[in-house]
């Protein structure tokens, strides 16, 4: 399995996504410019710019027409995938840390930052799937976390749910109609943040990242945990992989206790963990900074992860990887 | 005379509440009110003297009554009998109760000459007990608690798999855990707050020691209940004897015992030291910290700092003897179980520096008398030569001395069955500019016991260790020490055998091997011998470890032929900031502990990280690692010495294929079963995922069924199912050409 190491940014990576067909790949970064890659061959397809500020996040919708961006100069973009072109802007008091479109793509959840006076809140907007459609200006929804500020979110399977995961280390369920805030959930330890929030590739279920050195899985109906995955460092990302049962968690020592680590220690390995048994089955080596992000292949052929060095390094998957399968497992295949 | 009162006081919450006497309360009411009587003492025990001498001993006891208050010639009352001759006892009037306090704590039971001794008490003691039917006449027999049995303590020992149990300190919580190789270990116990600075375990195992503000407590037995407390306050360190029959406790602080203290007496107050019986938990003597106001100086003048000894009171391989140095001076042996000096006198050994006794009872050539011996030595004074001596006690002779020269520094290394004594001379040239060392062994068990010089080392020796129940060494050598140099100088490990020789007994030490270029600086032996890690701890830069084997079973160097040791690095290993490495006490396993204390120690380029032990076979097979947050101390369980005979362990031995083949079958079982469990509990763990998975899907495709979705939101872009046009490709194929000329 050898990556593809892709060289476009100049400071640390924040978010990677695959578009649905898996054939390109978005990443943001520190630096303010989004980049679109191939995710074949690792050439760069284009480049995106505009925003003023650090990118946190990034989002395609499911027919590549339309890009969802949240920077730290307090917008939300959405860019025509195609050309290039801003098409909208969304200005707001805070940063945007997270975006994230619906099932179908007619509505985007977006994250903002709790600063200046301001409570974090969780927005969603109305999307048109055209590039020639007048997009609305407010938001549909808005819900305002008194609590604990939203750091992720997400929505469930046909929209149901808003998923969010919360500084204190909890995930709410809210009903995606009214806003209402259905449960919470303390699922990591009191105190460490949810770091990150993906899903299952039917958005029954997903998993969560903590800075508590675990990773979880949820029932998106239910915020039951079925699956508990521990490591021995402070996680900042965490993936679901198709077609195989396993899950891929990433992380590290903080960016800024890194200096007092020597380079073996720093753990800055991608960790392949069995999704059903919960036990670690490999690492895969790179990067040499905390991996901030990781995105896997909707059709489950592959991985990329962004590292806090700058580094997107995209990786496909080879056979062995495929046949890996637990005793139980084949007996199950077997049946 | 209060002790026994207050001691019986003690008791008393345990009463019923309707057969409390309120006559205690009353009295010590009755007491606080005559506050006046508090500042006297009565005196007894005073020689009897007629009128007119009567005046000389007023004198004569007003300079000792002044040395712990304050009282006047006209404030000491001697009553006169008939014959005007005094009674024997006198009232002293002193300023404060507090005075009479003190005079009470320290002159009571001090001699006036050989034949009088003071007795001191208060005035309001006597009145208290002292009044007619305050004592009862008629014998109480105290009452006898029927008698329980405790469990075993050595119930450890009786492991079917034999394992070894070790303690763990991190956090706040203390575990006893079961080492199971590979696996993680079982827990046995866990207790929070168990210890309040460390824990320790007695030399055999039998207790856990707990250090606390108010003393020492000792664990044990297989429920883990307290066995022993020993009240210490503030206690500092603690040490047992080799047999685990009695304990020294040491605070820094001298002790301060409030009065009506339930153990500690008077007797305790400002010292030190206490030695104490484990088995009655009685103190048996106490000790105050050696004044250092004579300190030696350099010959520079200033005064040599030196290290606190410990253990300051050292004891003999047998518990019989507990010696303790008064260095430059003397060495006072003490014999138990009654802690009275030996023959009265210590041993006077001008400028003393350092002794060591033997570990076991020695076994001189020719001596059949019971004996237990220790090494001593002194330094060199004006033209006298360095000595190194042996004495024997209980007959304080001197078995042996040798004269030594030029020397800066001695270090004694007894063998572990006493068979050798190495002694490190490290000698400085006649300029004093460099050091080297030579090694002075001391053959106990030959007849005259020669010393053999080992003079072929040209560097100083940093460490040095026996092999235990051998007799082999290594040694660790380092280069000059260049002044503020950012890194430790590169030492060398040697490795020492006896030569092969025809006749009985043992050759002389010949140098095996030598290895250079390292920054190792701890020796490790397997407490069984033959084993050992040469290691770098406690360094910021390297963490190697050597395993090497001196009794390697294949070919043998042709050079080494005439050694009785074949050595062999087994492996090389690395522990990320190691500080402490333990064998267990069978010699079959190794843990090596990076304890946060010991980082923090260190220089700040240290980070506070990786505390935790990795756990190693005798080979230098990693079997486990385990990263723990604020881990401070690893320590194996020691074990007493077997009961078998000699001969019994030469069977076992012998047969040990046999027992062996029965072990491993023991290990695969073990090892199958646990296999067996995680694959049934991964079938579980799988069918119930694909249960959930089953249901989930099936409510999710309803859903969408009932929203006129189709069934898998794949479906909608996946290109095989949206673009299943039909692409017609006409093909055309030439299947024969055949040219026909028409004429």
């Amino acid at each position: 399995m050898r990556p593809i190491l892709l060289q476009g940014h100049e400071r640390s990576l924040t978010q990677i996504k695959y578009t649905k067909d898996g054939d390109i790949l978005f990443s943001t970064a520190k630096d303010h410019v989004v980049c679109a890659w191939f995710s074949a061959n690792g050439e760069r397809l284009g480049t995106y710019h505009g925003h003023q500020g650090a990118l946190w996040t990034v989002d395609v919708d499911p027919s590549t027409t339309l890009l969802a961006t949240g920077a730290a100069d307090n917008t939300i973009r959405l860019w025509d995938v195609r050309m290039g072109k801003c098409l909208k802007t969304w200005d707001f008091p805070t940063a945007i840390k997270r975006v994230e479109f619906s099932e179908d793509g007619t509505q985007l959840v977006a994250v903002t930052e709790q600063r200046m006076g301001y409570l974090g809140t969780i927005v969603v907007l109305d999307i048109v799937v055209d590039v020639n459609a007048e997009q609305a200006d407010e938001p549909r929804l808005r819900i305002t976390c008194e609590e604990s500020k939203a750091t992720v979110a997400g929505w469930s399977y046909l929209s149901k749910y808003i998923i969010a995961g919360h500084e204190d280390g909890s995930v709410s369920q809210y009903d995606s109609g009214t806003g209402d805030l259905l449960q919470n959930v303390q699922v990591h330890e009191e105190g460490l943040q949810v770091t990150d929030l993906q899903w299952a590739p039917d958005r029954t279920y997903f998993i969560t990242a903590s800075k508590d050195k675990t990773a979880k899985i949820l029932a998106a109906n239910n915020l039951k945990i079925l699956k508990s995955y521990v490591a021995d460092t402070p996680l900042n990302t965490a993936a679901i992989t198709p077609k195989k049962d396993f899950v891929i968690l990433g992380g590290g020592q903080a960016a800024m206790d890194v200096t007092t680590t020597s380079s073996r220690q720093g753990k800055f390995e991608a960790r392949f963990y069995h999704r059903i048994f919960e036990d670690e089955i490999g690492r895969v080596k790179g990067h040499f900074g905390p991996l901030n992000t990781i995105a896997v292949h909707p059709r489950g052929q592959g991985y990329a992860s962004g590292g806090e060095d700058g580094y997107v390094r995209v990786h496909h998957f080879d056979k062995p990887y495929f046949d890996f399968m637990y005793e139980v497992e084949r007996e199950q295949a077997r049946r | 005379m209060t002790p026994i009162y207050q001691s019986h006081e003690d008791d008393s919450p345990d009463e019923e509440e309707d057969e409390i006497d309120f006559s205690d309360l009353r009295e010590q009411y009755e007491v606080r009110l005559e506050e006046g009587l508090d500042a006297f003492v009565v005196i007894d025990g005073l020689p009897v003297v007629p009128e007119e001498s009567k005046g000389k001993l007023v004198k004569f006891l007003l300079r000792k009554l002044n040395t712990v208050g304050k009282t006047r010639e006209d404030a000491i009352f001697m009553p006169l009998n008939d014959k005007k001759m005094s009674e024997g006892y006198a009232f002293v009037e002193y300023e404060t109760p507090e005075q009479a306090i003190a005079a009470v704590k320290h002159l009571h039971g001090v001699p006036l000459d050989k034949k009088h001794t003071l007795a001191v008490n208060k005035l309001t003691d006597i009145d208290r007990y002292g009044r007619e039917g305050r004592i009862d006449e008629n014998y109480q027999p105290p009452n006898i608690e029927p008698f329980t049995e405790k469990e075993h303590l050595r119930w450890w020992i009786g492991d079917p798999n034999a394992r070894d149990q070790f303690v763990m300190y991190r956090g706040d919580n203390v575990g006893v855990f079961w080492n199971k190789k590979r696996d993680p270990p079982e827990n046995i116990v866990d207790r929070l707050h168990w210890t309040e600075s460390f824990v320790q375990w007695s030399p055999m195992g039998t207790y856990l020691t707990s250090m606390h503000a108010q003393g020492v407590q000792l664990w044990g037995g297989v429920s883990w209940l307290r066995q022993k407390r020993f009240a210490h306050p503030s206690v500092n360190l603690v040490d047992y004897s080799p047999n685990e029959r009695y304990l020294t406790t040491w605070s820094n602080k001298p002790i301060d015992v409030p009065e009506g203290h339930p153990v500690l007496t008077a007797e305790e107050d400002g010292k030190n030291y206490i030695i104490w019986d484990i088995a009655t938990g009685k103190a048996l003597r106490s000790f105050a910290n050696i004044d250092h106001t004579d300190r030696p100086t350099d010959d520079a003048g200033n005064p040599v700092k030196r290290k606190m000894q410990w253990p300051a009171f050292k004891w003999s391989a047998d518990d019989k003897y507990v010696a303790r140095l008064y260095p430059g001076q003397s060495i006072s042996v003490y014999e138990l179980p009654r802690m009275n000096l030996l023959d009265k006198t210590s041993i006077k050994i001008d400028g003393i520096v350092d002794f060591e006794w033997s570990p076991s009872i020695p076994q001189r050539d020719g001596v059949k008398l019971y004996e237990q011996l220790f090494c001593y030595w002194t330094p060199e004074k004006a033209s006298n030569p360095a000595k190194v001596g042996l004495m024997s006690i209980p007959s304080k002779e001197i078995v042996r001395t040798r004269n030594l020269f030029n020397v800066t520094d001695c270090k004694l290394h007894w063998q572990s069955q006493s068979a050798y004594v190495c002694v490190k001379v490290d000698r400085h040239s006649k300029s004093k500019k460099s050091l080297a060392t030579n090694l002075e062994i001391f053959r106990v068990r030959e007849k005259g016991v020669p010393v053999e010089v080992v003079d072929s080392i040209k560097d100083t020796v940093v460490n040095f260790a026996w092999e235990p129940k051998g007799d082999r060494f290594v040694i660790i050598t380092s280069g000059e020490v260049v002044p503020n140099a950012a890194v430790a100088p590169k030492t060398s490990v040697s490795f020492f055998c006896p030569e092969k020789i025809k006749v009985a007994g043992v050759g002389n030490f010949k140098h095996i091997r030598t290895v250079d270029k390292k920054n190792h600086n701890g020796i490790y032996w397997s407490p069984k011998g033959r084993f050992v890690i040469v290691a770098t701890v406690h360094s910021a830069q390297s963490f190697d470890m050597d395993f090497w084997d001196l009794d390697f079973e294949g070919e043998k160097p042709e050079s080494d032929k005439d050694l009785t040791a074949n050595l062999q690095l087994m492996a090389t290993a690395e522990h990320y900031g190691v500080t402490d490495i333990d064998w267990d006490p069978t010699g079959r396993y190794v843990a090596t502990s990076a304890s946060m204390w010991k980082h923090s120690t260190l220089a700040d380029e240290f980070p506070q990280m990786e505390n935790g032990y990795h756990l190693w076979d005798f080979k230098g097979t990693q079997l486990r690692e385990e990263h723990i947050d604020r881990f401070k101390q690893f320590l194996w369980r020691p074990r007493p010495p077997t009961l078998l005979s000699k001969e019994e362990q030469k069977q076992i031995r012998k047969n040990l294929r046999e027992y062996s083949k029965v072990f491993d079958e023991e290990d695969q079982y073990e090892l199958d079963t646990a296999n067996l469990a995680i694959v049934e509990q991964r079938r579980r763990a799988l069918d119930e995922w694909l249960a959930w998975r089953a249901l989930v899907e099936n409510e999710l495709h309803e859903e969408r069924r009932a929203l006129g979705l189709p069934e898998d939101p794949m479906e909608e872009t996946d290109p095989k199912a949206t673009e299943d046009a039909v692409v017609e490709e006409i093909i055309e194929e030439i299947v024969e050409e055949t040219e026909e000329i028409v004429s």
